[in-house]
């Protein structure tokens, strides 16, 4: 299920579009926010309030990266290793939360408190090393800062 | 050069400021023009598209039907996804109400009553930034309905992203408005023929759309006499990698790369030598470092280079830097954004980052130079959009330019790489 807010978010956002099949990514996002991932139900009822039928939705959810198809942790933290960050120590930010966390990218603790995530460019060479947690981007890292944004989250 | 659409102005992305600046008063302008002679002064600027293709705007934007019974759409491309690339955050977090007025007056060009802006999915906050400023845009009359009183109305709206490179091909941005899978489609029939829905659209990247505003404010003979004749205006470069200062720099077209790392990014630290610099994301052609003396950031200069502006996102390397990783790294990239709608981009992006791993571990042998360089060549020209393009040629010009770093690795014993991917990092 959906709250009401949402719902009611997804009809306004019809009006925007052709066909209401546009608000899809919208839709999923706020399944997503809801509930930390999109299962097979999440589908099955966003293609039923867009009147659009569920193959396509699993079509769409398995195309874009960012959908989470299974459960991740609390705080899921993408680290950026591609070339703009790795050239100025993405690898050691990475090693460093490996460290720390004990988990590979693609892991989640025991705990279900972290993810961690290797990401590709996510637009903030120039402040490089950097990750994104959640909807935040931490930039200009080393392992000192690495440290505290750990310790600041909850 | 004073920045025109990175002004220093305290508090710009605020309307109130933005309109005491002389914001919006361009939208005022173009509204007492004919909409033709909006497009005939955008053409006369010489401006060429900001997201990679350099394709003359005005001339875009005249392909538009004058006449036709379907709606017309505008799609601004902030997907922003290209490895090095950084620069559309900027006007989305310090002058979104510049690219708000020249959506508004591209639409009024084309006679267009519905505009997108797609923003890649991770830009939470920059989202966030550009909305509320378009709810204030809306509350002040100068998007929606009778926009100042001229009978004309647009309506702006913001499409998020999920996490997919692909989208900022236009018309892979196109299927995902309408909420497909990402694939790029077959051109022909090109967007302004059968665009969104199937309706005449024009797709211009961020930059491109903050420069129409500009054009009308100094007039379409002044723009086009900023930088490099043949691609004027001024340019978002964002530099990144080994350099001190990294970050985004406004300035005119045709500055020598020279002058953009050592000037504007404060050189490279330690006063190494520069080995190598991608100049605009990292699907354009790398250069040797001892070759970029004379070079200049515009598309002809680049052109007479052997590589191309792209997005102007420039990442540049020392001499200590591993291309073997780089490349390697780059061709991962692109793998794992391929849509995997063409045989030779879906399978030959993974063969090709299979080999360089090859390189990468030490266990390539000389004919794996050829091979890959092979593959490469089968991508080039074999798909419907630009990713294989792009894929291929980072590969091809890393072999051009430096074919003995993958010599040297053929010659050395074989390395053993420990299971998990972040011990194996330098």
């Amino acid at each position: 299920m959906l709250s009401e807010t949402s719902l009611k978010r997804i009809e306004d956002l019809k009006g925007r579009y052709q066909h209401p099949q546009s608000v899809i990514l919208e839709a999923l996002w706020m399944w997503q926010d809801e509930h930390g991932w999109i299962s097979e139900d999440g589908m099955k009822f966003i293609a039923g309030t867009l009147g659009i039928p569920f193959h396509h939705v699993y079509g769409v959810v398995t195309f874009y990266t960012m959908f989470n198809r299974a459960p991740v942790g609390k705080h899921k933290i993408e680290v950026c290793t591609n070339i703009s960050c790795m050239l100025r120590g993405s690898d050691r930010i990475l090693r460093h939360l490996h460290q720390r966390l004990k988990i590979a990218p693609g892991e989640t603790t025991a705990d279900k408190k972290f993810s961690l995530i290797e990401a590709e460019c996510l637009g903030s060479c120039g402040t490089a090393p950097m990750m994104q947690i959640g909807d935040e981007y931490y930039e200009n890292l080393d392992e000192t800062k690495v440290d505290k944004i750990l310790k600041d989250l909850k | 050069m004073e920045p025109l659409l990175l002004p220093d102005i305290h508090n710009y992305h605020k309307i109130d400021v933005y309109e005491s600046h002389g914001g919006y008063q361009m939208l005022r302008k173009a509204l007492a023009m004919k909409p033709e002679a909006v497009t005939d002064e955008v053409k006369k600027s010489g401006l060429r598209g900001r997201g990679g293709a350099c394709f003359p705007t005005g001339l875009k934007w005249s392909f538009m039907p004058k006449q036709t019974d379907k709606p017309k759409y505008l799609c601004v491309n902030g997907d922003e996804s290209e490895p090095g690339t950084f620069k559309d955050r900027q006007i989305f977090e310090h002058n979104p109400h510049l690219l708000i007025e020249g959506t508004i007056i591209a639409c009024y060009a084309m006679g267009i009553t519905t505009a997108y802006l797609y923003v890649r999915g991770e830009y939470v906050q920059w989202i966030r930034m550009m909305q509320k400023a378009v709810d204030d845009a809306y509350a002040k009359g100068y998007v929606g309905q009778n926009i100042l009183g001229s009978g004309f109305s647009t309506n702006f709206y913001l499409h998020r992203g999920a996490g997919a490179y692909i989208c900022g091909e236009e018309s892979s941005l196109m299927n995902s408005i309408e909420g497909e899978r990402g694939y790029p489609r077959v051109k022909p029939p090109f967007p302004a023929q059968f665009g969104l829905w199937g309706c005449p659209t024009t797709i211009n990247n961020v930059e491109t759309i903050a420069n129409v505003p500009v054009i009308l404010q100094l007039g379409a003979e002044a723009y086009a006499k900023i930088g490099a004749p043949k691609h004027p205006g001024p340019i978002l470069v964002g530099v990144s990698g080994h350099v001190n200062k990294p970050g985004v720099y406004e300035m005119p077209t045709g500055v020598l790369l020279t002058e953009i790392v050592n000037t504007y990014a404060g050189g490279v630290p330690g006063n190494k030598k520069i080995k190598a610099v991608i100049p605009g994301g990292s699907s354009t052609m790398i250069l040797r470092g001892d070759g970029i003396e004379g070079v200049t950031m515009d598309a002809d200069g680049l052109k007479a280079a052997g590589s191309s502006v792209g997005t102007a996102g420039m990442i540049v390397m020392d001499e200590d830097t591993d291309l073997i990783r780089v490349i390697t790294r780059i061709a991962g990239f692109y793998h794992h954004e391929s849509c995997g709608q063409c045989t030779p981009c879906r399978e030959g992006t993974g063969w090709m980052h299979k080999i360089l791993r090859r390189f990468e571990n030490r266990q390539a042998t000389a004919a794996d130079i050829d091979l890959l360089l092979d593959v490469a060549n089968n991508i080039e020209g074999n798909t419907i959009c630009a990713l294989g393009d792009a894929a291929a040629w980072p590969v091809q010009s890393m072999i051009k330019q430096f074919r003995e770093e993958f010599e040297k690795c053929t010659a050395q014993p074989a390395l053993t790489r420990p299971a998990v991917a972040v011990e194996a990092a330098v």
